[in-house]
Order: structure tokens, then C-alpha cells, then sequence
């Protein structure tokens, strides 16, 4: 097929529970839908390439680096961003949390912290850390820091958010 | 970005079908979206292949098959590979992050492209992403570069963990083509970089790896560590998968070694194996065997401090090992 007749491939997706229908360059990546076409910034663009975490959205449920899955790529699947935590004027748990923890300073890792703890509340298994592979551990400060090491805080407000993941986790 | 068209592969063989000049298939796009990004791959055609059906893990007698599409963290997660393999659930948990893991699939693992600085940045040589333009690794930045089987050519290393472990698994890898399946034993999907290093593995244009076979667990005991510049998600400096069975009386009966982060490809350190296997179960033992095969290691001036790294490192995880 010519390159030019695909510039507009249609996409479905969900995103914070609303089902969204756009046509996108196969270019652009996940987060630049959000923020550029669906006004959705509460994923904030850090490094771009997958390092810093800052994009992290569920795709399906599952964390991921919005900034390295192609809109194209996620047809068909459920996205939920820092905007869909909340219900209501209520907050997510981890959200009042990181307000009682005082887990940031900038704010600009924030919502991709967020995600990615709620991805990873949410994930059977051990992590590098764990000392026996069979067992499922307790998600110590060690394991929550291992676990939470795809998002880094340049104000450096680790305490914070270990302590703050810690208290919402079973 | 170049521009390039997608399409969604609805089965391998229709995979196989789409492959042309210019295209590549995508999986969780880790690695390659990236480096579509920084200019490093450009394709016209990207065939999506992350949704083909090839995402069970499964018995097979006393095997165990891996489809191709199965998630990082879904591997590592898998009840019968952390009770049977370990140290493959080891492996990949210490590479990249929980983010990436749940993206990523095993063959794109398996086919990630090297992280060498040089071969990431458009805007210099390099031997691998421009064949014929020079190396600049071998008089620059090379600390974290390969000490084992480079050329002068390349020093690349593989970047994959994963890879390692499956190396010391003796896993099978198992590929479909134009010109129909194949099977390939690791560590012989990846290769030295020679004067090829164009070439990452011995796969031809087209092939797709449908999955990743493991024989029957290895008997003693297996470990994978990894030594790093950070305490996660960091490239390994120098990583081991290794086995180990001692007999009642002392005598080594089963070694395998394969080394990450010193080589293009994942490094079965088999002068080692040879060297271990029928002699004592002893400290002494291993820094003779790991000494012997760093003895064809060819470090450059910075990266030299993997040869006491990689000796050490063998001679501890095999002292763990001892029972």
C-alpha cells in the first residue's frame, strides 16, 4: 500500500473508560495520542524512550511505557491514564497517599508513578529481589523499590512514594 | 520518524507472506520503536506480529514450549518456569523494568539490537548500522563493550539477560520462513560479529521465531547474577547463567557457563566447562577453568576491568553452587 494512503490509520480505543475513534499517523506513539489528540496531558513526555517512566499508562490493565507503544499498535485496547484513577472527586488510594506521604516535589513523575504502581499492585509473581522464587512475597520496601524502578524522580522523593505504595499495598 | 505503513499479522504464515524489502516485524516494540526513533532502524513496512497467537506456555512431554509472543514478565511469572527453570525467571526479572517486561515479548528479546552508544547515534560511524564506516568504539567509549570473540569490526555486546540463561538452558529456537521452519540451539542464534556485524543472529531475511523450547531442566543447581552499575534496570556489566551437579564423592559431573555483557553474542564459556566437569568440586578448580577461558579474551583499555569481574564472578557463583 502508498505510504500517503495510510497517513490516517483508524484506531479504537478506550481510554479512562470513554471509546474514542481516531485516525493517526502509524507514526505517533501512545502518549502523543493522549496529550496531542485527546487533550488527555496528564502523561507527562520525560525521556521519550522508555527509561524514565513518566508516560506510564495500563494498557489492558497492565503498566507500560505509553511513549514506546504505537497508537496503531494499541487498536482494540483499554487505556486507563492518571485521569481515570480517581472516581469522581474521590480519590484513588494511592493518590491520597502520595498526598499524605508528601511523595513528590515537581509533580512531574507523578502520574506516571501512579500508574505504575497501580500496574504493579496488581502483578502475580516475584520480582529480583525476592528471595524464593515460589513464594509470592510481601511487597517489603525493598521489593516495592525494585518493582518501581522502571520510574525515576529527579527531586528525588523516593521515601515518599516507598512509603506511600506501602501503605496502600495489601 | 520515516515514514512507513502497518498491518497486523493475522497468523505467522501470513507474517512471513507480508515480509518484503523494508519490512520488519514489530513485537512489543521495546527496542524497536526506539530506535525508529533516533533514526537507527527506518522501515517502510512494519508487520505487527505481537498479537499472532504464539502467547502460551506449555508442557511438551518433559519440555516446555514458549510461544514467541509471551510477555517478559508473563514468562517470569510462569509457575513451571520458576519451579523448574529459575534461573530463566532470574534472568529475566533483572532486566529492564516492570513496564518494559510487560511489553516486551521473547523473541524481541531474543532480537533486541545492541545498546553501543556509537551504534545508536545516527550522527557517527558504525560498523553495524552503516557497514563500512568504522568503529568508533574500539578508540572511544567502549567500557561497557565486549572483551570476548569482537573484531575489529565491532566490539558490541548483546544486551539481552534472558538470552543468556536460555544459552546455559540449551533452549531451541524455533523459527519460521520463506523457505519453510527451522530450528536453531542456543547460543547459536546470535554471532560473532566477524566482519559481518551487520548481522546480529544467523536468522535470513523473513524469519519469524514462533518459539523458544526448552529441553528438560539440566540436573544440580543453576544460578543467574548479574553485575550491573545500578541495582536495577541497568545493562549487565558482566552477567552468568550457571549449572552445577556434584557427585557424592566431589567430582563435577554437569557444568554449564554462559556469560552476558562480554560478547556479541551470549557467551557459552565452554574451554571452562571441559575444564570443570570430571575434576573437583574447588575454588581452586574454577579460577584455573575460569582463567583458561578468559585466556582469548581481547579486552581494550577500558573495558579490561571485565576480565577480573567475569573471573571472579564465575568462581563465586560456582562456589555458591557447590553443595
Amino acid at each position: 500500500m502508498d505510504i500517503t494512503e495510510q497517513v490516517g490509520v483508524q484506531v479504537d480505543v478506550q481510554v479512562n473508560g470513554v471509546p474514542h475513534t481516531v485516525a493517526v499517523d502509524p507514526r505517533i506513539s501512545l502518549l502523543d495520542l493522549l496529550r496531542e489528540r485527546l487533550g488527555l496531558t496528564g502523561s507527562k513526555k520525560g525521556c521519550d524512550h522508555g527509561q524514565c517512566g513518566a508516560c506510564t499508562v495500563l494498557i489492558d490493565g497492565r503498566r507500560a511505557n505509553s511513549c514506546l507503544a504505537l497508537a496503531v499498535a494499541v487498536d482494540g485496547c483499554e487505556i486507563t491514564t492518571v485521569e481515570g484513577l480517581a472516581s469522581g472527586e474521590e480519590l484513588h488510594p494511592l493518590q491520597a497517599a502520595f498526598i499524605e506521604h508528601d511523595a513528590f516535589q515537581c509533580g512531574y513523575c507523578t502520574p506516571g508513578q501512579l500508574c505504575s504502581a497501580v500496574g504493579m499492585l496488581g502483578e502475580p509473581g516475584p520480582s529480583a529481589v525476592t528471595a524464593d522464587l515460589l513464594l509470592d512475597p510481601g511487597l517489603t520496601p525493598e521489593e516495592i523499590r525494585e518493582r518501581m524502578s522502571g520510574n525515576l524522580c529527579r527531586c528525588g522523593a523516593y521515601p515518599g512514594i516507598v512509603a506511600a505504595i506501602g501503605e496502600v499495598a495489601p | 520518524m520515516k515514514p512507513f505503513d502497518y498491518a497486523r499479522a493475522q497468523s505467522p504464515s501470513d507474517a512471513v507472506s507480508r515480509y518484503g524489502p523494508g519490512t520488519m516485524y514489530l513485537g512489543g516494540g521495546t527496542n524497536l520503536v526506539d530506535l525508529m526513533r533516533l533514526g537507527v532502524a527506518a522501515p517502510d513496512h512494519l508487520v505487527d506480529v505481537s498479537r499472532l497467537p504464539l502467547d502460551a506456555i506449555e508442557p511438551v512431554r518433559d519440555r516446555l514450549r514458549i510461544g514467541a509472543a509471551v510477555r517478559n514478565s508473563d514468562l517470569a511469572a510462569d509457575p513451571l518456569v520458576r519451579s523448574r527453570y529459575p534461573m530463566l525467571s532470574r534472568a529475566v526479572l533483572t532486566g529492564a523494568s516492570g513496564q518494559v517486561r510487560n511489553m516486551a515479548t521473547v523473541a524481541g528479546n531474543l532480537l533486541q539490537r545492541t545498546r553501543c552508544p556509537y551504534f545508536q547515534d545516527v550522527t557517527r560511524p558504525c560498523n553495524k548500522r552503516e557497514p563500512g564506516t568504522g568503529c568508533p568504539a574500539i578508540e572511544g567509549d567502549h567500557a561497557n563493550l565486549a572483551v570476548l570473540g569482537a573484531s575489529d569490526a565491532c566490539v558490541a555486546t548483546h544486551p539481552s539477560d534472558m538470552a543468556v540463561a536460555l544459552a546455559a538452558l540449551d533452549a531451541e529456537v524455533h523459527v519460521t520462513g520463506p523457505a519453510g521452519d527451522r530450528i536453531i540451539p542456543m547460543p547459536g542464534l546470535h554471532r560473532l560479529p566477524g566482519d559481518a556485524p551487520e548481522r546480529d543472529t544467523v536468522l535470513d531475511p523473513g524469519m519469524l521465531i514462533t518459539a523458544v523450547e526448552l529441553p528438560a531442566p539440566p540436573p544440580g543447581a543453576s544460578l543467574y547474577r548479574k553485575v550491573r552499575e545500578r541495582a536495577s534496570f541497568a545493562f549487565a556489566l558482566v552477567s552468568i547463567a550457571a549449572v552445577l551437579d556434584v557427585r557424592w564423592d566431589g567430582v563435577v559431573t554437569e557444568c554449564r557457563i554462559a556469560l552476558g555483557g562480554v560478547a556479541h553474542a551470549p557467551w557459552r564459556a565452554e574451554r571452562a566447562e571441559r575444564a570443570i566437569i570430571g575434576g573437583p568440586a574447588t575454588g581452586e578448580a574454577y579460577l584455573r577453568a575460569a582463567e583458561a577461558e578468559l585466556d582469548q579474551a581481547r579486552p581494550l583499555p577500558r573495558n579490561a576491568f571485565k576480565l577480573p569481574l567475569a573471573r571472579n564472578l564465575i568462581v563465586r557463583t560456582l562456589e555458591e553452587l557447590t553443595p
